[in-house]
This record gives C-alpha cells, sequence and structure tokens, in this order.
C-alpha cells in the first residue's frame, strides 16, 4: 500500500527523518510511535507531500508520489488529520465538511455564474459525500451544531469525517486521541477500526500506549529520526532498544 | 419576541423588501444630497464585496485593495479623457485592467502568507499611489484628472443627474451582492473558506492553494476596478488621493464592523458607517473621539460584526428551540432595511 525507502529530510544540517525504510500494509492499522521530536510529523508532511524529501522514495500503491504537491498526493487518496483542526468555528458541521468532496469535483467560477448543471449535480455529490462521512463517524445528530458548540471529541471526529470525505485510500491521523478523555479514547479506537473494516488504510501518530497496543497491527518507532523498531505491538513492547529511548538508558539517568 | 423579529429579519422575502427600499430611497429622501451620499455608499459597498470576498472568505488580508480602486476609477479617466473613449468600453476596460494587474500582483504576492501577504500589498498599494501622484505623463500628477465622460444613457436618460446613478449604481450593487451570494453557497466559495480556516488543512484537501488564491485576489480586484470606474463615471474627476491607503483601512473598518466572511456584512457595515459619519459631520475632527471607542467596543465584543453576531445568535437560538436550520441559513436582510429607514 505504502511503501517508503531510505526516506531522508534534511532541515539545515538536522536530519528530521533519516534514511527510514517502511512498508504498510493496505487495510492495516499502522501506528508510528516515539518520543517527541522523533520525526513523526515529519514524516506524515513527506508522504503527504507538504515537504519535499531531501532524499529516497515515497510509493503509493506502486505510484511514485515523493515530489508530487500536497494537493495532488490527497487527489490520489491520502487523507489526513492535524494535531489541530482548525475549522471554521460559526459554521455548522455539515456545512463544514461539504468542502472535503472538492477534489472530485471541477466546478469553477463559470459554472457559478451561470449555476451549471454540473455544479448543481457535484454540490449535490460533495453534500451526500458529507452527510455519509459524519454518519460513519457517528455525528449525524450534531450536523447542524456550530463547531465553536462542539466538544474535543467531536470535533475529532469531524477531523475524522473530513478526511474522509476525500475519499481516501489511506488516512494519516497525527495524534488523534490527544486532549480527549480515555472513554472516549476508546469510542476514537473503535472508529479506526471501522474504517479498516470499510477498506481504509490507516497511519496514526499517537502517545497513548494503551491505545496503540489494543489496536495496531503494526508499529513503527523513530527516534531522532531514525527507525530504531518495527513489528507487532507484542515485539515492539518487548524491544530494548524502544524501552531505552522511552525510559533512557541508566547511562542516561546517571548524566 | 427578539426571536421572531430576527426570523422576519432573515425571511426570504426580506431581501425584496430591502431592494423596494433602495428603489424608492431617491423618493423618501430629504434632498438629492442624501441620493449622493446614498450612491457614494454603495460604489463603496461594491469595492467592500470585493475586499471580502479575498480577506472575508479566502482569508488574506490585501491592503491594496484600496489601490485597485483607484486603478479602475483611473482606467475610465484616462481613456475616457485622454482617449477619448466613450464610458462603457473604457468601463469594460478598467474591469479587464484590473482583472489582468490583480492576477499578476496577486501570482507574486500569494506566494507569501499571512502578516508577509499583507506587508507586501500595503507597499503596493503605497507604491499605486505613488505612480499615480509622480507618473504625470500618464496620470496628470497631483492636479489629477478632469473632463471624465459621465455613463453614456443612449439618450434614454442622462447620467450626469444623481438619480439616475443612483439607479445605475443600484444596480450594479444588487448584481454584485447576487453573484457574491452565488459564490458564498457554491464549492467555490466553500473552497475559498476553506483556504481561510488553514492552508495545511485546505491542501490536504486536495485544494489548489495557488489556482484559488489568485482567483478569489482577481475577483476582488476586478470588484474594486467595477467601483471605481463608477465612482469615475459619478465624480467626473479623479485624482492621486483616490489611491490612498486610508480607503482601504476605511474599507476594512466597513467589513469588520458589518461582519466579516459574511453576505450582508459589507453592505450593513458601509451604509451604517457612511450614514453615521454624515451624522456627525457637525462635529467636524471631533467625530473621531466617539467613533473610536465605538469601534474599539464592537470588534472586542462583537468581533463577528453586525451581520455575523446576529447570524450566530439566531443560529443558536434555532438550536435551543429545537427548529430547523433551513430558515437560519438565510443571511440577514431587513437589518440593513432598518438602517436605511432609519437614516433615510
Amino acid at each position: 500500500m505504502l511503501k517508503v525507502e531510505h526516506l531522508t529530510k534534511m532541515f539545515g544540517g538536522l536530519a528530521a527523518v533519516n534514511d527510514v525504510s517502511v512498508e504498510f500494509g493496505a487495510n492495516q492499522i499502522n501506528a508510528i510511535i516515539g518520543p517527541n521530536g522523533a520525526g513523526k510529523s515529519t514524516f506524515f508532511n513527506l508522504i503527504s507531500g507538504v515537504h519535499q524529501p531531501t532524499s529516497g522514495r515515497i510509493l503509493l500503491d506502486g505510484t511514485d508520489v515523493t515530489t508530487m504537491r500536497c494537493d495532488h498526493v490527497a487527489r490520489l487518496g491520502v487523507g489526513r488529520t492535524f494535531q489541530t483542526t482548525n475549522l471554521f468555528e460559526t459554521a455548522t458541521v455539515l456545512d463544514n465538511l461539504i468542502v472535503g468532496h472538492r477534489l472530485r469535483t471541477h466546478s469553477g467560477l463559470w459554472d457559478v455564474l451561470i449555476n451549471s448543471k454540473r455544479l448543481q449535480a457535484e454540490e449535490k455529490a460533495a453534500r451526500e459525500k458529507a452527510r455519509e462521512a459524519l454518519d460513519f463517524v457517528g455525528l449525524t445528530h450534531a450536523e447542524n451544531r456550530y463547531i465553536a458548540d462542539c466538544t474535543q471529541e467531536e470535533r475529532k471526529r469531524v477531523a475524522f469525517a473530513l478526511a474522509l470525505a476525500t475519499d481516501p485510500k489511506i488516512v494519516l491521523l497525527d495524534e488523534p486521541a490527544a486532549g480527549v478523555n480515555p472513554e472516549e479514547t476508546e469510542g476514537l479506537a473503535e472508529l479506526m477500526k471501522k474504517m479498516v473494516k470499510n477498506g481504509l488504510t490507516v497511519c496514526l501518530i499517537e502517545h497513548k500506549m494503551d491505545m496503540i497496543m489494543g489496536i495496531a497491527d503494526k508499529i513503527m518507532v523513530l527516534d531522532h529520526g531514525e527507525k530504531i523498531a518495527e513489528g507487532t505491538p507484542e515485539e515492539v513492547k518487548n524491544n530494548p532498544v524502544v524501552i531505552e529511548a522511552y525510559l533512557g538508558s541508566d547511562h542516561d539517568a546517571a548524566a | 419576541m427578539m426571536f421572531k423579529l430576527g426570523a422576519l429579519i432573515m425571511h426570504p422575502a426580506s431581501k425584496y423588501a430591502l431592494l423596494a427600499l433602495a428603489l424608492l430611497f431617491p423618493a423618501l429622501a430629504a434632498n438629492e444630497y442624501q441620493v449622493y451620499v446614498m450612491a457614494t455608499a454603495f460604489i463603496w459597498a461594491i469595492a467592500v464585496y470585493g475586499f471580502n470576498v479575498i480577506t472575508g472568505y479566502c482569508g488574506q488580508l490585501n491592503l491594496a485593495h484600496g489601490g485597485f480602486f483607484a486603478i479602475g476609477a483611473y482606467a475610465v479617466a484616462l481613456l475616457t479623457a485622454d482617449y477619448g473613449w466613450n464610458f462603457w468600453p473604457a468601463f469594460i476596460g478598467a474591469l479587464v485592467i484590473t482583472a489582468v494587474l490583480g492576477f499578476l500582483v496577486g501570482a507574486v504576492s500569494l506566494r507569501l502568507k499571512e502578516h508577509y501577504f499583507a506587508i507586501f500589498t500595503l507597499c503596493v498599494g503605497f507604491i499605486i499611489y505613488l505612480l499615480l501622484d509622480k507618473w504625470e505623463e500618464l496620470t496628470h500628477g497631483a492636479i489629477g484628472v478632469r473632463g471624465i465622460a459621465a455613463p453614456d444613457g443612449f439618450g434614454l436618460v442622462n447620467f450626469r443627474e444623481t438619480i439616475p446613478v443612483y439607479y445605475l449604481i443600484l444596480f450594479f450593487l444588487v448584481f454584485i451582492i447576487w453573484f457574491t451570494s452565488r459564490i458564498q453557497k457554491s464549492l467555490l466559495g466553500r473552497t475559498f473558506i476553506a483556504i481561510r480556516n488553514g492552508d495545511d488543512l485546505a491542501e490536504s484537501l486536495g485544494i489548489n492553494l495557488m489556482k484559488n488564491k489568485i482567483l478569489a485576489f482577481v475577483i476582488s480586484t476586478t470588484y474594486a476596478g467595477l467601483a471605481g470606474a463608477l465612482y469615475a463615471g459619478m465624480i467626473r474627476f479623479v485624482g492621486p488621493e483616490d489611491g490612498n491607503i486610508l480607503h482601504t483601512f476605511n474599507m476594512i473598518t466597513y467589513l469588520l464592523v458589518g461582519g466579516i466572511g459574511t453576505l450582508f456584512g459589507p453592505l450593513i457595515g458601509t451604509l451604517g458607517i457612511v450614514w453615521i459619519t454624515q451624522s456627525l459631520q457637525f462635529l467636524e475632527e471631533y467625530r473621531m473621539i466617539i467613533f473610536g471607542p465605538l469601534l474599539v467596543i464592537l470588534v472586542i465584543f462583537f468581533p463577528l460584526g453586525v451581520s455575523g453576531s446576529f447570524l450566530t445568535w439566531m443560529h443558536r437560538k434555532a438550536q435551543a428551540l429545537g427548529l430547523g436550520p433551513k430558515k437560519v441559513q438565510q443571511e440577514s436582510k431587513v437589518n440593513t432595511a432598518r438602517e436605511v429607514e432609519n437614516n433615510a
């Protein structure tokens, strides 16, 4: 599904991501973990085209997307959410979601001026897509609520729905469960499982280990931009290198 | 009670009531001067609608907006006074010139983001002003341009008189509001708003940032050019002061007061402030003593402006009452009608 080969990103002299190779299988939940500043978000930014890698290749279903611009990558089926999602606060949830399907439409200024058939059809499709995504994340009842009146957890779900409205094949979720309580975290984990069940591939960055260990099919551990481990939750949990990265070795503790 | 009044304001029929009021205004006005002031306010409102497209919807603070207004005005002025064009061809010329210049300036300046973009366009606005003031061979320099052709009425109407020109401007204002509402409701408007919410998120939704920002920029400069062209046709004198950066800041004020990013915000803000300014004329320069604090209070307590605050309040009220959203999605209308009445 997503194959990354020797990916490196230098910011000046600093290697934010250093020679990372990994393969994420389709229809799985893949997690990326690591201490703060390990290069996890940069890794996402490289895949989604926000940053251009210094070297290495990124293949999406065999297509080379390494140097593609963000909006092209999105059109190829990479959806994503951010640590914080800035939405239109004084607009309804549904209004915020309709634009999600924009990348599958073609109407321009001229269609707007003459209110063309194409525009009407596309707007209808975008609205339906938004409703569908809203239903998927279980927020249909909040359709007409302002974003400003939504809880943190609801906002997370709206962000999921927005990514889903783009018709993605793979979704990159950056700390989806940050700032929500344990009960809600469980709900979001269920939602990710549901995505996979519906044929999506999920990639997430997360710090909540309980959740990761419970749902991930595969975990990649980054530290200082390098991949230090990869495997099933069980393998990663018992890997001494990972434990050292998280807790520090005796040497570090002494220093 | 308040809610019912609000629902009445948002009723689709209200906009026709508002239009009827605008059509009757010359008959209701006490004197021709009031019609003249209203026509000028309409011209500014058109320009503010353009400002709303790039800044309100698309979120890019374009401080060269007043400059494009001046370019539109000078295009008509120079083409008719110096090159002997008829008004209407010059009018079309002004739209084309502001659109093309908008494209060129946009393509360069929109490479910058946020306050860098604002500062860059501030400079562009000032350069436009300097060109109007100093490039004497083309612009006549500080003395300005006289002898501008009035809009040609083809022997049917005389647009040199205030009342016919009022209706001409009203026609364009209505067209602009109609067109803007089309944009706002459409996927295109939603695309602009997505960009305002954040470049990163918009891009991740597959939106081509540059293409859409330039489009919004060109739409906005063309609106400004349209307003400038009407201004030249009505006042029939233009000078470098029309390109003063102050006009841009006035437009920001109109937009903030009326409600940034709303359909009727530009109209409410522009008409409201123009008439308040008129009624405080007797205070002369001291009127800022009243005006300043008023603005500060408004921005602190009603950051969404008159229209935005009203719509938000109505929406929450409707939600609380368990009413459907349909009614609420309409924009406020009679709000302005009331303002017009109060001031007439």
